[in-house]
């Protein structure tokens, strides 16, 4: 995926905004980072040399932290973040199943973002609300007991809800 | 010092009797309790929040509406109380849309409770059974949780008027070694999984030269499977901050950490808000309460990484390092966090501390069996019917737990395996269900205490596919600092994928075995040594699951992709019925010449809707393994037009 040149200049000026907040003992590291990660939605590589600066050490080391933790993204999340659980309680209750019906709505796998920066499929490795197996993750909203029917309904609400928001819009104006 | 103990006491007494005050005049008006935990919320807990208060508003009546955590009885969600004048307290289950907004109504105006919406009284009366009538709660003896789902977790003083910080307040009037022995007369042991006697570790910590020491609470709950941390914070975070404060006083910290999973974030939220609410009352920071002990806390969010779950690799990402465990010793109670002595428990271990202070050791230690002290708390999963968390006296047996306070197996199915401990631990059969749960008696059987999750499988799940699904993920997680761990597990992985796929050799079983062996012998941490444990036990107990993949290409239990084909049973469709041609997301199912349903094996992606869309009254679609039995079906099905 392609980062613009505009993004670049954000993304600097976001990490460095952030890192003026902190001094360089080596344990702000990774609370920076994250801070990063939920102003942009990932840390591309130019935030992670602004860190390295910043904490006077080698670019790669900080690199060594992001891809040693799954949570950390490397390049732009969709606007809207499906996060499929993969814990113990949804997996015997088909989370696999339901990756694969995510996967062939929208057209990409795990991992990936659609061509419109629309939606990004992730897994997560529990979300502790086993008792709800199968649950799937839309932003910070928990949906319980998903079957493959349930991620097609919950497609189409989404986008009954944007285009309800894009109709709104239009008449404010 | 006892001059500054009774200063302390007298400020929280000011303390306890405002929120006292404030709790009692909570129950001047009907007080309606909805459980919004993050389970609750998944069962749409927030929805019926708002449904009540605009009822309340529509009727113009007056009430109390908090929004509390989880009670435990998470199968039921969503679940609300209504305290109300001249009925006992009444809880309501599985309170979906509509149905709150008319419990409130019929009761509020017409003193109609709705006990058909009852889950149980919290109270004995004489009208309602109470939740100790059912099997779930004769078992049930809540210690941590006891105030789980029935206080406000956003305000401290729901906390301190049903007793909080009463133990800190006496902490404060205790020597060190005076908290460290009631500790250790307790006999409590950590609560992650490994079942170290925490009064140990503090001992090594306030014996441990420097005079910076850290305390440090482990709620990077990684297990799949697992949520009882998660329900903690979310339903009574001050329970584990009182907990690590006397933790401090013990060993002389002046700074805590929480390290919380980035995954639980509501928990973040409700400690944040808890911390910030001690520190206004003057229970955190500096001079606690007015005396000369000050401690501060702050949040250390995880960054994704199952590992850092193990002690010196959490210390390690603190550090901004990848979290990478390290040898012990030291231990980090002698060199942890930046080389300081450093005490690590989990939030329930912490959580019980308070109550073994104010209580004494001898109240704890007449809980439970003489080695393994006090009550273990379980997150129900799977297939049981009442899933939730529960808090049992250790050495209940898992009969016990699974059958009655679980209610045994949903769905008429019939009880296959219990796996405990996450991927750390192992699966039982049902010839160990008389096993007592402990932690001593649990390795015995060849699971593991663990942190406490258990997931329930029934005959549908394949005993090969779950040690598969633990073998991935432990492989993914292991931080590749040993070899055997890295690779050995992933040669194991690949193994167990290939038996699922149908593509299993003879020798098979025997390689893992030996694999699984030097894995455990080779690996540094917990992670590896730990991680053959499914794979292990399933083999002990379900070999010949094994052996049906491996020699027949067949998956008993029908669940492995690769090994069943779905088929649509010819005399039992209902020819007129679309139901399962609806459901199909690939259009697979199309009519044959005598208009009975055919699934097209090529097209089919086996997402189970089909099974599911087809009426109970036909159960036409049926899953066959091996898949090529659908070849013999169709035959015998045209020959029989004939």
């Amino acid at each position: 995926m392609k980062i613009t040149e505009e993004e670049k200049k954000i993304a600097i000026e976001t990490t460095r905004q952030l890192l003026s907040t902190y001094n360089d003992s080596r344990g702000n590291l990774i609370p920076v980072l994250q801070q990063v990660q939920n102003k942009l939605g990932y840390v591309p590589a130019v935030a992670m040399e602004e860190a390295a600066a910043h904490f006077n050490v080698p670019a790669v080391d900080v690199y060594g932290v992001i891809t040693f933790y799954n949570q950390f993204r490397l390049t732009p999340p969709g606007k809207n973040q499906v996060k499929i659980c993969m814990g113990t309680a949804c997996h015997m209750r088909g989370a696999h199943i339901i990756q694969e019906s995510w996967e062939r709505r929208l057209n990409i796998k795990m991992g990936e973002t659609t061509e419109d920066r629309e939606y990004s499929l992730e897994r997560v490795a529990c979300v502790g609300c086993c008792t709800m197996a199968p649950v799937v993750l839309i932003n910070e909203e928990v949906h319980g007991k998903i079957t493959p029917t349930r991620v097609d309904g919950l497609i189409f609400a989404h986008q009954l809800d944007k285009q309800k928001a894009k109709e709104g819009a239009a008449q404010d104006e | 010092m006892s001059n500054q103990y009774a200063a302390a006491a007298a400020a929280f007494a000011k303390l306890q009797e405002h929120a006292q005050k404030d709790w009692a005049r909570l129950k001047e008006k009907p007080l309606i309790l909805i459980g919004a935990a993050t389970c609750g919320r998944a069962a749409g807990a927030l929805t019926l929040l708002e449904e009540v208060k605009n009822e309340l508003a529509r009727l113009n009546l007056d009430a109390n509406v908090l929004e509390v955590g989880c009670m435990g009885h998470c199968y039921a969600e969503p679940i609300m109380v209504i305290y109300n004048e001249g009925f006992p307290a009444i809880c309501y289950g599985y309170v979906t849309e509509g149905v709150g907004a008319r419990i409130v109504r019929d009761y509020l105006t017409e003193g109609d409770p709705g006990i058909e919406f009852a889950l149980a009284a919290l109270e004995p009366n004489d009208m309602f059974p109470t939740f100790a009538d059912f099997p779930r709660g004769i078992h049930e003896n809540k210690i941590v949780l006891e105030q789980c789902g029935f206080i406000d977790p956003q305000n401290i003083d729901h906390y301190i008027a049903t007793g909080g910080y009463a133990a800190l307040t006496k902490a404060l009037g205790m020597t060190s070694e005076e908290i460290i022995t009631t500790i250790k007369d307790s006999g409590l042991r950590g609560r992650g999984g490994a079942g170290f006697p925490t009064g140990v570790k503090w001992q090594t910590c306030l014996s441990a030269p420097g005079t910076t020491k850290y305390v440090i609470c482990n709620a990077d709950e990684g297990d799949p499977g697992a949520f009882m941390d998660r329900t903690i914070l979310e339903s009574n975070p001050h329970l584990m901050i009182e907990g690590l404060a006397i933790a401090a006083l013990a060993v002389g910290a002046a700074k805590g950490y929480v390290y919380i999973r980035a995954e639980y974030p509501l928990a973040v939220e409700r400690v944040a808000l808890a911390i910030e609410q001690a520190r206004d009352r003057g229970l955190l920071g500096d001079c606690i309460l007015g005396s000369n002990n000050s401690l501060d806390i702050e949040i250390f969010q995880g960054s994704g990484a199952f590992v850092c779950g193990e002690e010196s690799a959490l210390i390690a990402s603190m550090e901004g390092q990848p979290g990478i465990p390290r040898h012990r010793p030291p231990f980090p109670a002698q060199a942890g966090l930046w080389g300081q002595p450093t005490i690590i428990n989990n939030v329930k271990s912490l959580s019980y501390v308070p109550h073994i202070v104010k209580n004494g050791a001898a109240w704890f230690t007449s809980i439970g069996s003489e080695k393994n002290p006090g009550t273990a708390i379980f997150a129900l999963a799977g297939k049981v019917v009442n899933t939730g968390l529960a808090e049992v006296p250790m050495s209940t047996t898992l009969n016990e737990l699974i059958n009655e306070v679980g209610s045994g197996i949903a769905g008429g199915k019939k009880f296959k395996a219990v796996q405990i401990g996450g991927p750390s631990g192992g699966c039982l059969p049902e010839s160990a269900m008389d096993t007592p749960i402990d932690f001593d008696s649990l390795t015995q059987a060849g699971a593991m205490m663990g942190s406490g999750g258990m997931v329930v499988l029934d005959e549908d799940d394949c005993m090969v596919e779950i040690a598969r699904f633990f073998l991935d993920f432990t492989q993914q997680e292991s931080c590749g600092k040993c070899t055997f761990c890295r690779l050995g597990t992933k040669h194991m992985l690949d193994i167990l994928e290939r038996i699922t796929k149908g593509q299993g050799k003879p020798e098979d079983i025997d390689t893992l075995t030996e694999l699984a062996a030097k894995v455990k012998a080779g690996s540094l941490c917990s992670l590896g040594k730990t991680a053959p444990n499914p794979v292990l036990s399933t083999i002990k107990y379900f070999r010949e699951e094994y052996e049906a993949h491996i020699n027949e290409g067949r998956c008993p239990s029908k669940m492995c992709k690769e090994l069943i084909a779905y088929y649509i049973l010819p005399d039992k469709c209902e020819r007129s019925c679309d139901a399962c041609v609806g459901s199909c997301p690939v259009e697979a199912i199309h009519d044959n010449e005598d208009r009975i349903k055919v699934i097209d094996q090529e097209k089919c992606v086996k997402c189970d809707s089909c099974l599911v869309a087809c009426p109970p009254q036909y159960k036409a679609v049926v899953k066959l393994s091996p898949p090529h039995l659908v070849l013999e079906k169709d035959k015998e099905y045209r020959e029989g037009k004939k």
